[in-house]
């Protein structure tokens, strides 16, 4: 019967599919200094992320990373990766970014091992989750891959170095800070606009600036709490215009996270409150400038993205040339940041970038400009 | 049933007939619960009834109760159309993106985002009318496409307020004798619509092409075309919602409006249209919308645990559901045994 | 929207003589419109191969056989059941909520100490709840199911989330994680993809050598026709939904193993990729037809796709819009191959339907 030729044809492509599996176990190894499986130029690049760097005359061994921020189309991501590029045009060798469409740990991890499959020389990833993505990376590991974390940092043990934007307990400290000078006297209710629940980076600047207020300089800052808005517009808009209303006495909302921190100053200018309740925290200056001139954000702060997805390209660039390895106390220099001063790899293999700017009406017009986002 | 000669059968008690007439209109069903919801909630929370809270709630359940009107009319027709988030998000963001360009003032570029919402709801309608494929598999398409969509006219970026004309987003917050703007709008597109269900033989083809699909086409109602339209609206109403979304939230990124097609969805099911078609008015999900808006308020109000939410989004959904069934299952039990006697 | 009865091509409303026709040619029909599906997704499949071994050197090696496989499996075993349930004419929106849930309950188990196994079992268990409410919400008070999945979908998801609350967990035992991430010593076959082909066995045989798998088409064509005939239309459907119920709870435990973490927002959006890939199958949304060959080939042509666009570096919303059109394609297609079909038919016999008529019977 011709139907069952056709289920024999079908078993037989699946069988190929499985024997090529069997067949196929020992890999073309990914060697540091493999030239890269780059993106075939005649796929098709409509992702505003595919954009192979000339590396043509680089002299430098053809090196390629990958970039897998927590969220693609995300414009703070976007902006670490054209620092990235930078950094592949001045030191040599191929950077892509890919990544998922939501911020979802389960979605990033075929990407990664994407990567992997492909040999490339380093993966520089912001985890959504820190433990979901170990398994895969500890794979990559032992293919030979170096992993750099930015941004948000994977468990311990699943990269060789996390740079990391800031010191977490200076942004924490800094979070109290902002707070304290916006609310009247340092007196008042304050809560957080938080971004995912299980976000790491978010959920450790919250515990150092609660760490931070237990000092007596705080001690009449009221704290109600944290609320998530997941880094969704609508669910960050609601839940600060919830938290107007359930705190009529609020001062200040905190939101550590770019898109939670123009919903709260947006819901604070639309519920008219613009003066009496404030907003802090870290935000994208191009978002904030509106905010900042209304007055609803006197202060917010952030570090230099751009400078981020630089300096993680530099330091995948050197774990591959094996300069560095990313165990404590090495130091490194990248031309053209810090001052050109030496990087200390701290505990864990973690690399700071640099104490955060602190963005206000008198200087946010000139670091639009420069920081051009 | 007993053969007794009978005297006049007794008529319903009281209770049995205001069940009857609240199982008959679910609107009325609907604006009775949120009054209690109103009453429960304000005990614990006064400030849930302030100007401030309810200006906000309504203001957002505005543009979601704009795009279930436009929903519901597909639903009615026995179809579904997942896309609107992603007509929503890409409406919002090339009316963003205009206005950023400076390339059209004002109006007209409002103009041209209904006219895109227009232009995607067709698109849907012509591959579901055209090429006969099913809704809710052309919709689940869409959605992806128009998203994709979106994402390529972004190209990594987003529109900040920053960009947009002076004081844009202050439309959301205008108010007319303490009534949002929104919600005149949303007011003035559910009469205009509701109306046109009432009184246009239109209305009447699109409860007949989702009662009874082949009765309509044998008495000569061109059931495509019907459903084409409803298609068209839902879309154009769906880029009416994403150009108020626009002022609403001032930033719009490539992935606004994400998860909003539950949302809308959930709004005219709860609102009383039916998923098997041919039932529901565009009011229901109106105050549907409303209602939905007021729980996640009161959730947020009364300070419950954020996982709740979805927990009771759930249970609304089906409660409402089962009472439809229960309540028609009841009526035709009484029409029956009223017709025996 | 449904499809033109099974009639032999040619004869549409047209009354009197229909031509001469033998029995087996009915049956043929059938199967060619079967036949036709199936070898058109073995034609995309090959051709996707083709493409993936020009895009990268890496596409036929066995890891990334691994990765491309092990990236569904979870997708995969649910599209079993749910086959079995649109074949019904039902739909199950509420299975990546099962699938959070069944994660989260294993997770906290495993926190409060119980053994991993006996958490599993339990989880099963739960799954198989989940399912009988929804079979019952269904049948008993004659809900779409759309509906009630929908409803589901949120109550299940929020019972994942006031279970685990922000935290997950992620220090399950090594042998767990290896079972949900790793391959067969030695190879590159993931010990995900035994599962899968162990239960796609199970259900090709129950799909199509069973008794069950008969009702199941017949409550799909008819569902009055059906329950004359003595099929108990309601059991059938409450056992499939516990089925998909019991499965998702499955792909659950297998997810959080593969990622070492259970998180209550565990397997978001996962329902939409199960229907497609049904659909991409060539199982009728509206009930009555489909096989199970067709949807585990749709497995591995969608998970082809998506690998190869990974290798070329496509962005994961360029995906979403491929598979979007696959989905329509693959409904649009077969649609104009028929009214080709039945065009040059018509054209052959020089046949017209009456004025007025409807072609073929069909609504849309």
């Amino acid at each position: 019967m011709i139907y069952r030729a056709q289920r024999f044809a079908a078993g037989v492509a699946v069988l190929a599919l499985v024997v090529t599996a069997c067949g196929s176990s020992a890999t073309p190894a990914p060697s540091v200094a493999a030239p890269s499986a780059a993106p075939s130029a005649a796929a098709p690049s409509a992702a505003p992320s595919a954009a192979p760097s000339t590396s043509a005359a680089a002299s430098a061994a053809a090196l390629s990373v990958v970039v897998i921020p927590k969220q693609i189309n995300n414009p703070y991501f976007d902006v670490a990766f054209k620092g990235a590029q930078k950094a592949a045009s001045d030191l040599g060798g191929t950077v892509t970014q890919v990544g998922p469409s939501a911020a979802d740990a389960t979605q990033q991890v075929p990407f990664i091992q994407t990567a992997t499959t492909q040999g490339v020389g380093a993966i520089v990833i912001s985890a959504d989750d820190a433990t979901a993505v170990v398994p895969a990376l500890q794979a990559a590991m032992a293919a030979g891959v170096k992993v750099v974390g930015y941004d948000s940092s994977p468990a311990v043990g699943a990269y060789n170095v996390f740079v990391n934007q800031a010191d977490t307990a200076g942004i924490g400290k800094g979070l109290a800070d902002m707070a304290c000078a916006e609310a009247p006297s340092c007196t008042g209710e304050i809560a957080v606009l938080s971004a995912a629940q299980s976000a790491t980076n978010q959920n450790a600047w919250i515990d150092a600036m609660k760490t931070t207020l237990k000092d007596a300089k705080y001690s009449k800052l009221v704290f109600d709490g944290v609320v998530y808005g997941n880094d969704d517009p609508q669910v960050s808009t609601t839940q600060a215009q919830g938290l107007l209303q359930a705190h009529p006495k609020l001062k200040v909302i905190i939101a550590p996270t770019t898109v939670g921190i123009i919903a709260a100053a947006q819901v604070v200018r639309a519920a008219k409150k613009t003066g009496s309740v404030f907003v802090t925290g870290l935000g994208t200056p191009k978002g904030m400038q509106d905010y900042v001139k209304g007055g609803e954000a006197p202060q917010f702060a952030l570090w230099n993205v751009t400078d981020l997805g630089y300096l993680a390209y530099a330091v995948a660039a050197q774990l591959t040339a094996g300069t560095i390895k990313g165990t404590e106390g090495e130091t490194f220099t990248v031309k053209g940041l810090n001052g050109d001063k030496p990087y200390t790899i701290g505990k864990d293999g973690v690399v700071v970038l640099g104490p955060p700017f602190v963005f206000d009406k008198a200087n946010i017009d000139q670091f639009v400009a420069s920081f051009g986002f | 049933m007993s053969a007794e000669v009978s005297a006049r059968p007794a008529g319903p008690s009281l209770g049995s007939r205001i069940v009857s007439m609240l199982g008959r209109s679910r609107e009325l069903t609907l604006a009775g619960v949120i009054f209690l919801l109103c009453l429960v909630v304000a005990i614990q929370a006064p400030h849930f009834l302030s100007i401030s809270n309810l200006s906000q709630v309504t203001t957002l359940a505005a543009i979601i109760a704009i795009a279930a009107v436009g929903e519901s009319l597909v639903v009615m027709t026995k179809n579904i159309d997942l896309s609107v988030e992603s007509t929503i998000g890409l409406v919002a963001f090339v009316v963003a993106d205009i206005l950023r360009q400076k390339m059209l003032p004002g109006p007209a570029a409002w103009a041209a985002g209904i006219g895109l919402g227009l232009v995607l709801g067709m698109a849907n309608g012509a591959i579901i009318t055209l090429f006969r494929v099913p809704s809710l598999v052309a919709t689940l398409g869409t959605l992806s496409i128009f998203r994709g969509l979106d994402f390529f006219v972004a190209g990594g970026h987003e529109v900040n307020l920053a960009d947009l004309p002076a004081g844009y987003s202050d439309a959301a917050t205008q108010a007319f004798f303490g009534v949002p703007l929104f919600v005149i709008l949303a007011i003035i597109v559910v009469v205009v619509v509701a109306l046109v269900m009432r009184l246009t033989p239109f209305g009447r083809q699109v409860y007949a092409v989702g009662s009874n699909a082949e009765a309509a086409l044998i008495i000569g109602i061109r059931s495509r075309l019907v459903i084409f339209l409803t298609f068209a609206i839902c879309g154009a109403l769906a880029g009416v919602a994403g150009v108020l979304w626009g002022m609403e939230f001032g930033t719009i990124y490539a992935t606004s409006a994400s998860n909003v097609s539950l949302q809308v969805i959930a709004a005219a099911v709860v609102g009383g249209v039916a998923i098997a078609g041919g039932a529901g008015t565009v009011v229901g999900a109106a105050v549907g919308a409303l209602f939905l808006g007021l729980i996640n308020n009161a959730l947020l109000l009364l300070q419950m645990p954020q996982e709740l939410l979805q927990v009771i989004y759930g249970a609304v959904i089906l409660v409402a559901v089962s009472a439809d069934a229960l309540i028609q299952r009841r009526e035709r039990r009484l029409a029956a045994e009223g017709a025996i006697q | 929207m449904t499809d033109p009865p099974d009639t032999i091509p040619g004869s549409g409303t047209a009354a009197g003589a229909a031509p001469p026709v033998t029995m087996r040619r009915p049956i043929l029909q059938r199967a060619s419109g079967l036949l036709r599906w199936e070898s058109l997704l073995l034609v995309v499949l090959a051709l996707l191969v083709l493409e993936g071994t020009r895009l990268s050197k890496f596409f036929l090696t066995g890891p990334n056989f691994a990765n491309l496989t092990s990236a569904v499996m979870e997708v995969a075993i649910v599209a079993l059941p749910m086959t079995l349930i649109i074949i019904t004419g039902e739909i199950d929106l509420s299975v990546e909520s099962m699938i959070g849930l069944s994660g989260a309950i294993l997770g906290s188990l495993w926190a409060a100490g119980v053994p991993i196994e006996v958490g599993i079992v339990i989880v099963l268990v739960v799954g198989a709840l989940g399912g009988l409410f929804n079979g019952l919400v269904v049948t008993r008070l004659g809900l779409p199911s759309l509906v009630v999945t929908l409803g589901t979908l949120a109550l299940y998801r929020g019972l994942a989330q006031v279970i685990l609350g922000p935290t997950a967990i992620s220090n399950f035992p090594a042998g767990f994680t290896a079972f949900g991430f790793g391959n067969i010593p030695g190879s590159t076959i993931p010990w995900t993809l035994i599962v899968f082909s162990a239960l796609g066995v199970v259900f090709w045989l129950l799909t199509h050598k069973t008794w069950i798998g008969r009702q199941v088409f017949a409550v799909g064509k008819n569902k009055d026709a059906a329950r004359y005939s003595g099929v108990r239309v309601g059991t059938l459907k409450t056992a499939l939904f516990v089925v998909t119920g019991v499965i998702a709870a499955l792909a659950g435990v297998i997810l959080a193993a593969r990622f070492s973490s259970a998180r209550a927002d565990n397997g978001t959006g996962l329902t939409l990729v199960v229907v497609t890939i049904v659909l991409l199958g060539g199982v009728d949304i509206n009930g009555g037809k489909g096989t199970i060959t067709g949807v585990i080939l749709a497995v591995f042509t969608l998970s082809v796709l998506q690998n190869e666009l990974r290798l070329a570096g496509v962005s994961s919303e360029y995906q979403g819009v491929a598979v979007g059109l696959l989905l329509i394609g693959s409904v649009t297609a077969p649609y104009l191959a028929r009214q080709a079909r039945s065009y040059s038919d018509r054209a052959r016999r020089g046949r017209h339907p009456p004025a007025g008529s409807v072609e073929g019977g069909e609504v849309v």
